[in-house]
């Protein structure tokens, strides 16, 4: 188990414990956090599950893979530090990530 | 007003195959879909990339899924209310009365939403005062391009619509292109035509750059934009353009006293009928316990939904079980010769 801190645009946070191998969007879907729609299941094909990712944790991610800057691109207020949460794989490596979410998906 | 047997909302794969079930047991039907095109999300998100899991067929991309499926409504002559979105869904004693944005009524015993996650709608800027300039000032898609002619025309975005257009408009107006990063996803040679007009001077690009303001009061009059390392620039403009792709909504199926479940309307597994009787619900867009969002699960969900509708659009006669294989009925439907 990983732990992962999700920050809701109005401060509320919710730090869940996340099996490795899920993905930070299946983490927030799986434990009701409100704020990621992830209308399209993880397929990469929309970008409603776009989260703000703490600075100190960005660079420590694995690299963004092809396409996802591409949906980033039609997010709500994409920012320097969004990433797609259905493309960050939950594993040790991660422990203690913190992710901010935008004020709304679409 | 138009009366149907059935309505379908969603030309998407389940909507198609809905329309082919309805079809094949005599009733008749007629699909109404907010896109400009048939196909839904297949053709919308992900046209070109392979689907694996659709019984029967290896491999196939949503656009050859769509292209079949069309293939499939052939002998049946199905009308298709494209660009138009259901707005309302009202009670009128038997039936349902159901109206589309573009004023198109029509009456129906049953509804059949095949809605995936609701309507493809443009993705718009998320400053509040964009919306008092919309249609006037701001656009999101294009309908009269002369309308720009020798003004100055500010496009955010780097898809292909934001390319096409910087490098359309840059003939007749005065065209800034900004863009939240460096590379753009739009075709790399509509792509590099933007980079040589933007040497020439008649594109100005603004990379790694968002728009952060805009003045103006009647009309618009400039647009503030903001780089990642947080330098402001002012650019005098007369039109904004905003091509960010597109988003879906539930939109007004909200409206329509259907229990809902987070984005998904409820349905029985028996008829995949909502809490209203005569109003379905199949594939992405519903929930029941063990739903699954896959394809062959709204083809599943269209066909028992399909059978539901025979009983209100002709309750007077007994729906039959029969199979493609030996009904004569139903190759006469479908303009195939019996054995």
């Amino acid at each position: 188990m990983t732990k992962i801190t999700y920050i809701e645009h109005n401060g509320k946070e919710h730090t869940i414990d996340v099996q490795n191998g899920l993905t930070v969007m299946e983490g927030a879907v799986q434990n009701d956090i409100p704020g990621i729609d992830a209308d399209c299941g993880g397929s990469m094909a929309c970008a409603t599950c776009h989260v703000y990712v703490k600075d100190d944790w960005y660079d420590k991610l694995d690299e963004k893979s092809e396409g996802e800057d591409d949906m980033i691109d039609q997010a709500y207020e994409p920012k320097k530090n969004s990433r797609l949460s259905c493309q960050l794989t939950v594993s040790d490596k991660i422990d203690g990530l913190v992710v901010h979410l935008p004020e709304k998906q679409v | 007003m138009i009366k149907t047997d059935a309505l379908i909302i969603g030309a998407g794969p389940t909507g198609l195959f809905t329309a082919h079930q309805l079809k094949i047991i005599g009733l008749d039907c007629q699909i109404v879909d907010n896109l400009d095109k048939i196909g839904g999300q297949c053709i919308e998100l992900y046209p070109d990339k392979p689907i694996y899991d659709i019984p029967a067929i290896p491999e196939c991309t949503g656009e050859e899924l769509t292209q079949n499926l069309i293939k499939q409504l052939k002998p049946f002559k199905i009308k298709f209310h494209l660009n138009e979105r259901v707005n309302e869904v009202k009670k009128n004693n038997n039936n349902w009365e159901v109206k589309t944005s573009n004023g198109t009524k029509f009456s129906t015993p049953n509804v059949i939403i095949a809605g995936g996650v609701g309507s493809f709608e443009p993705r718009k800027f998320s400053l509040k005062e964009c919306e008092q300039f919309e249609n006037k000032s701001i656009f999101y898609s294009i309908k009269d391009k002369k309308i720009f002619e020798g003004k100055t025309v500010t496009i955010f975005g780097g898809g292909d619509s934001a390319l096409d257009w910087a490098v359309e408009l840059s003939k007749t107006s005065k065209v800034n292109l900004i863009h939240r990063r460096d590379e753009f996803r739009g075709a790399n040679s509509t792509v590099d035509k933007v980079h040589e007009l933007t040497k020439s001077g008649k594109i100005n690009l603004f990379t790694k750059f968002q728009i952060s303001e805009i003045k103006g009061t009647s009309y618009l009059e400039s647009v503030e934009i903001t780089h990642e390392n947080k330098e402001v620039k002012t650019l005098k403009t007369d039109y904004i353009l905003g091509f960010f792709g597109l988003i879906m909504r539930l939109g007004p199926i909200a409206n329509w006293g259907l229990n809902l479940n987070k984005k998904t309307i409820e349905v029985d597994t028996e008829k995949f009928e909502t809490n209203q009787k005569g109003i379905y619900a199949v594939g992405d867009i519903c929930t029941y316990p063990g739903k699954l969002k896959l394809i062959l699960s709204g083809f599943h969900e269209g066909a028992l939904a399909a059978r539901a509708c025979f009983k209100l659009a002709r309750p007077n006669e007994k729906y039959r079980f029969e199979f493609t294989t030996s009904s004569k009925t139903i190759k006469d439907r479908l303009g195939v010769k019996s054995d």
